[in-house]
């Protein structure tokens, strides 16, 4: 960004508010199935607690926490974790992402249907979070950037 | 919920948002949006929509305000009209 410069007290702020923010947002996505919140808004809180640290501390220090190529990989990497889960459970014989055909052993089917409602949660928060940051990046690259 | 601080919270509402539209400083602007957004995501978990109001909590006071700080940075902050 232009007219940027350095504040320690802002960077300090930020990196002690960046952290539990994080956990919060850990904390929404674990117990999305039975509370309020999931992983959409687990996802935006992570991408709140990254995004905190890049606005105040620039591309340097945002550089040490993802870098701008690994939100892309990430984002994949989420929405694969959804489409796998229904479509082994399609393949195991249920509906899509009918959590209670999932090939886990030893488990009984309403803990099946939380293990998997967690599993399609985390898929949603990773890939949430790094669409989030991945528009932050390419706003601040500008126009140069095609 | 008491309707007193409902009114208080309306009345705020309503003085951000006419801020957030007259103000010349875009800057103060966006800071008035993020208020508003908080605002409201405060008056529904008051109507009893706690998920509605997380998300706004969440997308509209944290994730939007930042994307909009950007966009002030990378053009002019001052409005012309």
């Amino acid at each position: 960004m232009r007219r940027q410069f350095q504040s320690p007290i802002v960077l300090l702020g930020a990196r002690l508010l960046s952290p539990y923010i994080m956990v919060f947002g850990w904390y929404v996505i674990i117990h999305g199935h039975y509370s309020p919140g999931g992983g959409f808004q687990g996802g935006a809180l992570l991408a709140a607690s990254v995004l905190l640290i890049r606005v105040a501390g620039g591309r340097r220090v945002a550089r040490l926490q993802i870098q701008e190529f690994a939100t892309t990989p990430l984002a994949v990497i989420g929405v694969v974790i959804y489409f796998a889960t229904g479509l082994v459970a399609m393949a195991m014989g249920g509906y899509f992402l009918d959590y209670s055909a999932l090939p886990i052993p030893g488990m009984e089917p309403e803990w099946l249907r939380y293990t998997g409602i967690l599993i399609i949660e985390v898929g949603i928060g990773l890939a949430v979070m790094a669409i989030l940051v991945m528009i932050y990046d390419n706003m601040v690259r500008g126009e140069d950037y095609a | 919920m008491i309707w007193e601080l409902e009114l208080i919270i309306y009345i705020f509402l309503a003085l951000s948002a006419v801020v957030a539209l007259e103000v010349k400083d875009l800057l103060v602007a966006v800071v008035m949006m993020t208020i508003f957004s908080f605002l409201m995501a405060l008056l529904f978990v008051a109507m009893g929509a706690i998920d509605v109001g997380f998300t706004e909590a969440v997308i509209g006071a944290g994730v939007t305000g930042i994307l909009f700080v950007v966009v002030v940075f990378q053009t002019s902050r001052k409005s012309n009209d």
